[in-house]
């Protein structure tokens, strides 16, 4: 049982994280107001895949499990993935 | 059920060993084994009543014009032959019922991961299937939508679709439950020496399944929630009124329905992955290809799901990119079909029920894996879209498939289970009439799809009359093979030979305890595995 | 069962990630709902979003993120011993649910009541892009609601436990799991803020 006791995480790191996240909601909330065209949605997917990339690796701890924990999370959105892709080679060419 | 904890025989495993008193000891028990059989008759319960609402269709379907039912009626009984046997039979089938009560044994395990969790999914699925049933009755009819529940219709019509979505999303949640609680099973609860190359390709089966449960399901769930507001709230984000799409719903319907297809099939695949190498007394050819098919079934059924659209409006590049990733699916399927084929030859070969069981699921499989293949062609697809062709082609892999394949596990693991032996004779029988049955009804139907018979309509024109006919003969074949088959089984549970803890000969390790099991399945010590599942030298068998 | 007691912690968490990627998958049909009438409507999607108030969906944005810290720190302090502040922390977990969904409730009510919502008369003189826009926003957040009432309720049953001494610094996978689920909910509420309250250009 020991594997599955470790790793305690500091309140500093937590607090580090959380301030991350408030500077990027800041930074997606003020590139919103300047016109980039098509970029604009880019960049808010960015930076919102930016921002639940921390919290999944810190706040949820998936930086600290096994191999199969962080598999398991690519398979579940790479489908997710080709299931909103896919779709586009109908969507785009009607 | 319960009955059969009070047949005094020498041995009766975790029959006698309940926690609570009387019905309880099933209502309220986490064991596996419990579960599984609560599944498993409720399951054959609901096959029963599908299969006695396909006859009804037959028989509607005996002469042109009315027969026996309006136009109307037809529609529900369709839809709710559809609903019953896709969401009731043939989706929890095999996984909820021989999953829970074989894949903990074969891994050595004394149960799933999170029996209460187990329990919360059957009364989920009871819960959903009591849905289902009370929309019939209630509201403004019984859903005449066919078991796809395409918009606009869907959306506008007024008899009871709205509970009918309410109970798929319930069931969907039973499934993605049992899905995620056998996932963690093969990862956590593998016994000493239980490598992933040793695990049992029937449990391999489901484990590919339970991936497709957990990441489809959710899918069919969010859609019938927008079914569902769609017609509460008026939310039309399929009604092209409103600036919806109803094309974006047959997507979303079947980003979930085709992956179910596997999650239908894979498992029987499973079945006859265990049962052919038994019963030729050799080792799985192709081991490792088997489990690797799978797997890769898992994946690319993901990816072809427009299939079933191509005359649906959807643009000429969709159709061509669909089309060719659905060849791509054949291939894994294919690569089974030749290993289960390389390992009866020269084999040791013992034609016990179970076997010919398995043997039909291979035939009637190819028949339909081939007739899919002229489905999944778009410019043949055009022709006979929506045809009895269709409607042929998936009675033969999920019937002949399937069906077959459940046939198949009953035949083989409820021995184990109950302890006692049915009659081999009689089931040899029943296997041989439903097979004659089977194959008149369903080939007429793809005869006369091709001669252009469109499916779901209670009246056509007089010149289909004599193949519809002979189909309906057929069904009355096929129903008396399986009222036989049940009796049989039922019989057997009941005043069958007791057998001892391994009847066929095999080396996984549900041959290695009791029959019935023990509550745990194994004594005190957890076993230590030392060979693969089909190593028959090593265990001691050949 | 019989002598066979141990508790399976990363089992245990495993399971709740396959759950939380159902969760996933469900939200993802909404958003691929979204891509593709993005993708056939922009220009529509720009006129609704600019509709929605930045400042309901940001300041939500802030009370989930913080929400979410307490959940962390509160793992961490419940395994230090420091039960108390743990519990303390979790209070307020729910405390933030609360201002969000008074918040949300006050942001539904102003569109409601300007006539913007699914079936209203003012909505059917709305461009179609605008009404697919209008119809999924109540779709998502309503769907993101009723999972934030259902977090808050599995925290305050973690809370119980706790209270009760059956979580603690010894056995915490249920005060994990419960943590894992209400960080799900901030995530989905990271991806809807900027889609559906951002879309300006």
């Amino acid at each position: 049982m020991s594997e599955e006791h470790t790793h305690i995480v500091p309140y500093k790191t937590f607090a580090i994280v959380w301030i991350g996240l408030l500077i990027l909601t800041g930074v997606t909330v003020v590139v919103a107001q300047y016109n980039l065209g098509a970029m604009n949605i880019w960049v808010a997917l960015g930076i919102a895949t930016l921002k639940s990339g921390l919290v999944v690796a810190v706040f949820m701890h998936m930086k600290y499990e096994n191999r199969l924990f962080k598999l398991s999370l690519f398979a579940a959105l790479a489908i997710l993935a080709i299931f909103i892709g896919l779709n586009f080679f109908d969507v785009l060419y009607r | 059920m319960s009955d059969v904890t009070t047949t005094a025989t020498s041995e009766r495993g975790f029959f006698d060993e309940g926690q609570y008193p009387g019905i309880f000891a099933w209502l309220l028990s986490t064991d596996h084994k419990r579960i599984g059989l609560l599944y498993f008759w409720c399951i054959v319960t609901f096959f029963c009543v599908g299969a006695i609402l396909g006859l009804l269709i037959r028989l509607e379907l005996f002469a042109p014009g009315e027969t026996i039912m309006g136009a109307q009626t037809y529609n529900a009984v369709f839809t709710l032959h559809g609903v019953i046997m896709i969401f009731l039979f043939i989706i929890p089938g095999i996984p909820a019922a021989f999953g829970n009560l074989i894949m903990p044994i074969q891994l050595g395990a004394r149960d799933v991961a999170f029996p209460k969790l187990n329990l919360f999914s059957w009364y989920l699925y009871i819960t959903g299937a009591i849905l289902a049933v009370t929309s019939l009755f209630t509201g403004g009819g019984p859903p005449d939508t066919g078991w796809t529940f395409y918009v606009p219709f869907s959306a506008q019509t007024s008899t009871n679709v709205s509970l009918a979505a309410v109970a798929v999303f319930i069931l969907g949640f039973s499934s993605i439950l049992t899905g995620l609680n056998f996932v963690t099973t093969i990862h956590r609860l593998r016994t000493e020496g239980m490598t992933w190359m040793r695990i049992p390709l029937f449990t391999w089966s489901l484990y590919a399944t339970a991936w497709i449960q957990i990441l489809a399901t959710p899918v069919i769930g969010i859609t019938v929630a927008m079914l569902f507001a769609e017609r509460i709230i008026g939310t039309g984000l399929f009604d092209p009124a409103q600036g919806g799409d109803p094309i974006m719903f047959q997507h979303l319907f079947w980003i979930y329905s085709h992956p179910a297809v596997y999650i239908m099939i894979l498992p029987g695949m499973g079945v006859v992955s265990d049962i052919v190498p038994v019963f030729s007394r050799k080792p799985c050819f192709g081991y490792k290809a088997i489990v690797v098919s799978s797997l890769a079934i898992a994946f690319a059924g993901s990816l072809v799901w427009a299939h079933h659209m191509y005359t649906s409006g959807m643009s000429d590049m969709a159709v061509l990119v669909f089309s060719f990733l659905t060849f791509i699916v054949a291939i894994p399927s294919a690569i089974k079909v030749f290993n289960w084929l390389a390992t009866l030859y020269e084999g040791s070969i013992l034609l016990d029920p179970p076997l010919l069981y398995a043997l039909s699921f291979i035939l009637l499989f190819t028949i339909g894996g081939l007739t899919g293949l002229v489905l999944g062609a778009a410019a043949a697809d055009v022709h006979v879209h929506d045809t009895y062709f269709v409607v042929g082609h998936f009675h033969f892999v999920m019937f002949g498939g399937t069906g077959m394949a459940f046939f198949a596990a009953m035949h083989y693991w409820l021995p184990k289970i109950y302890g006692r032996m049915y009659d081999k004779t009689i089931a040899t029988v029943a296997w041989a009439v439903m097979v004659i049955g089977f194959l008149i009804l369903y080939i007429s139907m793809k005869i006369v799809g091709m001669q252009g018979m469109p499916r779901r309509y209670y009246d056509y024109v007089p010149e289909f009359t004599g193949l519809n006919q002979l189909a309906t003969v057929g069904s009355w074949i096929l129903a008396v093979g399986l009222v036989l088959m049940f009796a049989n089984i039922i019989r057997g549970i009941f005043k069958g030979d007791p057998v001892e803890a391994n009847p066929w000969g095999g080396a996984s390790l549900e041959w290695q305890i009791p029959s019935p099991p023990p509550m745990e399945n194994f004594g005190e010590e957890d076993p230590v595995v030392t060979h693969g599942p089909y190593d028959f030298t090593k265990a001691g068998i050949l | 069962m019989s002598g066979h007691v141990h508790k399976d912690y990363t089992g245990a968490k495993f399971g709740m990630w396959l759950f939380l990627f159902t969760e996933v998958l469900l939200f993802g049909g909404l958003f691929l709902l979204y891509a593709v009438y993005l993708a056939r409507y922009p220009q529509e999607f720009i006129s609704a979003g600019k509709e929605l108030n930045v400042w309901f969906g940001g300041g939500n944005t802030l009370v989930l993120l913080t929400s979410s810290l307490f959940v962390a720190i509160s793992i961490t302090a419940l395994r230090r011993g420091a039960k108390t502040l743990c519990l303390r922390l979790l209070g307020s977990t729910i405390a933030c649910a609360v201002i969000f969904m008074v918040n949300k409730y006050f942001e539904w009510n102003a569109k409601i009541s300007h006539g913007i919502y699914p079936g209203s008369d003012h909505l059917k003189e709305m461009q179609p892009g605008e009404m697919v826009f209008f119809n999924l926003y109540y779709l998502t957040t309503g769907l993101h609601g009723l999972h934030v009432i259902i977090g808050a309720l599995v925290i305050a049953w973690a809370m119980f436990l706790i209270k009760k001494d059956q979580v603690n610094a010894d056995d915490w996978v249920i005060l994990e799991n419960a943590g894992l689920y209400w960080h799900l909910v901030d995530l989905i509420w990271i991806f809807v803020f900027p889609l559906y309250y951002l879309i300006l250009h």
